[in-house]
């Protein structure tokens, strides 16, 4: 027996040596013929590095790849359908306090019952009398709806059935200077489209951004496929990313999913006069202010535009038809509807119209944008400017009993303390708006970082911020964040403490401060 | 459930009238219920279903079998001093029982003490009643000795919670661990009842050469009527002589002496599973890693604290075998994991999240401290024969120093950056 398995060993290292030999034979030979590189191991063991190495999707190619390990999935039910159904929306309106940065009271320049067409300037801010916000459809002004100390909140538009447009004198781009540029879009209402950073403001009339980022993806929990977005669109988004081409003294930066589940849309794989980058993780790797932060970090001074995809395709528009057209798609999900799916419909879209006949029950809430940093709304509200998401959530407003300890109703969680989240991590959850617990002093740490995939402190730096330290605050970074990258730390915030609250308090004493 | 919601809710007392009724009321309340309260914008609308009460709940529940082993270990010790029932499963209702009796009033004290105050701050303050003492409140018995007079005990946790805790701003904001600090009253305020020989055993009484077990009370009675009914052994009486060769001397105070001096007395095996005298809950080895696995499994503790403890811990001991100065110092490096409460401290008090360094960076450079720091106090200073509750309060007290420095480190980074862009 002994003899057997002796014999047995012998052949298999005679074996092994001989094809180790032959194996090296061959790559000597094609060392010779110059043809075994780096890159092609032509050798019949693969490399080290190629069996730890992390493969990428084939249509990345031999792009580099940035790797997010941090960050969290929430995994909802509710993902819309990839169905675009034409939304039938009678009212939509435009919302001031979208716009960060201006006076609450902006300078209305229509009237109720005006007649106005889709591009038509309805208001600017005082300070900056040249950046016009203009009417996302033409229709007839039939509200104008103040909020807190008579700020503005809504301008209400009963849309026409067949859009009218302003007509816009044709923009040669080529032949005309950054300056002429500039006070075209002005007056077109497409300044409003840029967002500034630090700060997540509306971006200043005579700011000249160092970079510009749009991410072409979203990553929060039951976000909209941008890829559907943009689809019969690509010429105008390639049209806008060369205006924008213009507008910037850097460049400007696609980030693109890399995570291998969808390939982009040619209209993102293919642009041009762009830096393309590209990002595999999961939430918040979506995020454009993560991605800043992996491409070119904000510095305290600097200045930055990002846009979202659908608003460079508004952009684009403005040159490939002459005429500010907001059609955008809209995801409507969440587990209370009967159907989740698309709609295409106009900037500023009334929640009522779009959610018509689809909510299963009233005990609901609608919010515009994501669960993590979206905002509550009504029935009878809009849709904010910037949002290309509609999601409907349970409301939570039910007593538990020892809810802290048995977890009766599931939930998504990041805590491996609950069995559901250590066992079954892809199970999708029907969430609700339910706190699970008090609020309290900070006492865990390292949460915050383990789901924010960026070289910040978070909890150091909501410190700083509850405590006036501005030198803390401005050296931990808060200019790189806005409310919603920092939206799963308080997701997963064991002490429920409103981080994306704090934050802005801190941003906007940056912001006071210059 | 509705029923019993309402049902709950009609012993509610007025806010205005009675505060302090009222705090309590909402403290048991959202203890039996999770509130309905739901997210306010602006912010996230929906919430991890993770809270404070489950987090510090899982600690507790990872303390358990510390707890059951504790009180059983209580018996043994007792028995085995008497010479009576000298196997380790030898009368194990009568050791079970003789735990109980023991363990219990020192639980139930260090419970309505501190929670008594903490509920009296809440009040006091008008918020809700914080879990901080759930936790704390667990740990204390653990690091008592079996015999600690209650009203040390009482003195000690009220010290604790007043200037350990609310006096820095409730849970959440205190600098040392609170169980520690408990700890570190007792043994600087009445050094007797917490080291030497005499104090790791309960019941037995010394007078001067001489030492013999307590009279049992009317609580064995009690047990000893159950016993005695279904014709198991009982207590009896008390008072007995203990057995020949009985020390009452830990693993570490005969450390001093060398290894030899130790198993002598005490087998490796015997001490790694934990029948040997002690604190309360910190004997048993496995049990506590058993308990640790529990806590860095569901990410509750700190995984980088407990590694990099346990490297300082080893890192020390090893320099210790190589300088070789004295007997103790020559003592293999992997048998300081037998003795003393290495593991428990570890797992269970160097993890605090609020006392421990706040970064992970700074999690690695505080545990390693922590372990070379509480070896040295071990080996090197014969006055302190443990020296985990001195490294890890000093260590808190350094904690907020290295967050310090590696939050300095980050901003220098984006200082740099800064610089380079312009």
């Amino acid at each position: 027996m002994l003899m057997v398995v002796l014999l047995l060993m012998v052949v298999l290292i005679a074996f092994a040596v001989i094809i180790q030999v032959a194996d090296n034979l061959l790559r000597l030979e094609a060392k010779k013929s110059g043809t075994d590189t780096e890159k092609s191991n032509l050798s019949i063991f693969p490399g080290l590095n190629e069996l730890f190495r992390k493969r990428n999707p084939s249509y990345i190619g031999d792009n580099k790849v940035t790797f997010l390990k941090k960050g969290f999935d929430i995994k909802l039910e509710g993902q819309a359908n990839r169905v675009v159904k034409n939304g039938n929306v009678a009212t939509f309106a435009i919302q001031p306090p979208n716009f960060r940065g201006i006076a609450p009271i902006p300078k209305v320049v229509v009237e109720i019952g005006d007649n106005v067409k889709a591009g038509d300037h309805l208001f600017y801010d005082k300070t900056t009398p040249d950046l016009k916000y203009v009417a996302p459809v033409s229709g007839e002004v039939i509200a104008i709806n103040r909020g807190e100390r008579r700020s503005i909140s809504e301008i209400v538009m009963l849309a026409d059935k067949d859009q009218q447009y302003r007509e816009l004198p044709n923009f040669d781009l080529g032949n005309s200077s950054r300056e002429e540029l500039v006070v075209y879009l002005l007056d077109a209402g497409a300044w409003s489209l840029f967002r500034h950073r630090p700060f997540n403001t509306v971006a200043g009339v005579h700011d000249i951004p160092r970079d510009i980022f749009i991410s072409t993806f979203d990553t929060a929990p039951l976000a909209p496929d941008l890829n559907l977005a943009v689809e019969g669109n690509e010429a105008a988004f390639q049209e806008g990313l060369e205006v924008l081409g213009k507008l910037t003294i850097g460049k400007v930066h696609l980030a693109l999913n890399g995570n291998g589940v969808t390939q982009p849309s040619t209209a993102f794989t293919n642009a041009e006069g762009v830096e393309k980058h590209w990002f595999n993780g999961i939430h918040p790797t979506g995020n454009v202010g993560v991605q800043i932060h992996h491409i070119a970090p904000i510095t305290p001074n600097c200045s930055v535009w990002t846009l979202g995809v659908q608003d460079v395709v508004t952009l684009g528009r403005l040159f490939t038809e002459n005429r500010w057209n907001t059609e955008r798609v809209i995801a409507i999900a969440g587990a209370e509807l009967n159907d989740p799916h698309y709609v295409r419909t106009y900037a500023g879209a009334n929640l009522g119209d779009l959610l018509k006949d689809n909510l299963t029950n009233d005990h609901v809430r609608l919010i515009s944008g994501d669960v993590l940093s979206g905002q509550k709304k009504r029935l009878e509200n809009f849709v904010n400017i910037y949002d290309d998401q509609i999601t409907v959530v349970e409301e939570g407003d039910y007593y538990e009993l020892f809810g802290w300890l048995t977890a009766s109703k599931s939930a998504p969680s990041a805590s491996k303390s609950l069995p559901s989240a250590a066992l079954f991590p892809s199970t999708v959850y029907k969430a609700d708006t339910n706190t699970h617990g008090e609020k309290r002093a900070f006492v865990m740490t390292g949460e915050y970082e383990s789901v924010l995939p960026m070289d910040i402190y978070p909890q150091h730096l909501m410190k700083a911020v509850l405590t006036n330290d501005y030198e803390k605050m401005e050296g931990l970074g808060i200019h790189e964040l806005v409310e919603e990258d920092i939206a799963l730390c308080e997701y997963v915030c064991t002490s429920k403490q409103p981080l994306q609250q704090i934050l802005r308090t801190g941003l906007d004493m940056m912001h006071e401060q210059g | 459930m509705n029923s019993l919601i309402d049902k709950v809710k009609g012993f509610e007392p007025d806010k205005e009238k009675s505060p302090f009724l009222h705090t309590l009321y909402d403290g048991f309340f959202t203890f039996l219920f999770t509130p309905n309260t739901t997210t306010k914008g602006p912010g996230v609308h929906i919430r991890d279903r993770i809270d404070l009460k489950r987090t510090m709940v899982v600690v507790v529940l990872a303390l358990q079998l510390c707890y059951v082993f504790g009180a059983y270990n209580i018996g043994h010790q007792h028995f085995l001093a008497l010479g009576q029932h000298t196997g380790f499963l030898e009368g194990i209702h009568l050791k079970l029982a003789y735990g109980i009796i023991q363990i219990l009033p020192i639980f139930i004290v260090s419970h309505v003490v501190g929670l008594g105050i903490e509920f009296y701050y809440a009040a006091k303050k008008g918020h809700g009643i914080e879990e901080g003492f759930l936790v704390s409140g667990a740990l204390i018995p653990l690091i008592m000795p079996p015999d600690i007079p209650l009203w040390i005990l009482t003195l000690a946790v009220a010290f604790a919670v007043i200037l350990g805790k609310e006096a820095f701003g409730g849970t959440g904001m205190n600098i040392v661990n609170i169980a520690l600090l408990a700890r570190a009253f007792v043994f600087f305020a009445y050094p007797t009842t917490i080291s030497g020989d005499q104090c790791w055993i309960a019941g037995i009484e010394f007078e001067g050469a001489a030492a013999f077990g307590e009279m049992y009370g009317w609580a064995h009675g009690f047990f000893d009527w159950i016993f005695g009914s279904v014709g198991w052994s009982t207590f009896g009486e008390g008072g007995l002589a203990v057995a020949d060769g009985f020390t009452g001397a830990t693993p570490l105070g005969l450390a001093l002496e060398g290894w030899s001096s130790v198993t002598d007395v005490y087998s490796p095996m015997q001490m790694f599973w934990g029948a040997i005298p002690g604190s309360i809950g910190e004997t048993s080895k496995p049990l506590i890693i058993m308990g640790a696995l529990m806590l860095t499994a569901t990410g509750i503790a700190s995984w980088r604290i407990m590694v990099s403890c346990l490297f300082g811990a080893v890192t020390m001991g090893l320099l210790l075998n190589i300088w070789d100065f004295d007997v103790y110092m020559n003592i293999p490096w992997y048998y300081h994991f037998y003795m003393g409460s290495f593991w428990f401290a570890m797992a269970f008090m160097a993890t605090d999240p609020v006392t421990a360094s706040g970064t992970n960076a700074g999690k690695w450079i505080y545990g390693f401290s922590i372990g070379i720091l509480g070896i040295i106090i071990r080996v090197m200073n014969p006055a302190y024969p443990e020296g985990w509750m001195l490294a890890i309060i000093f260590m808190n007290v350094f904690a907020p120093l290295i967050d310090h420095y590696v939050i300095q480190a980050n901003i220098n980074r984006r200082l740099k950056r800064v610089k380079q862009v312009a």
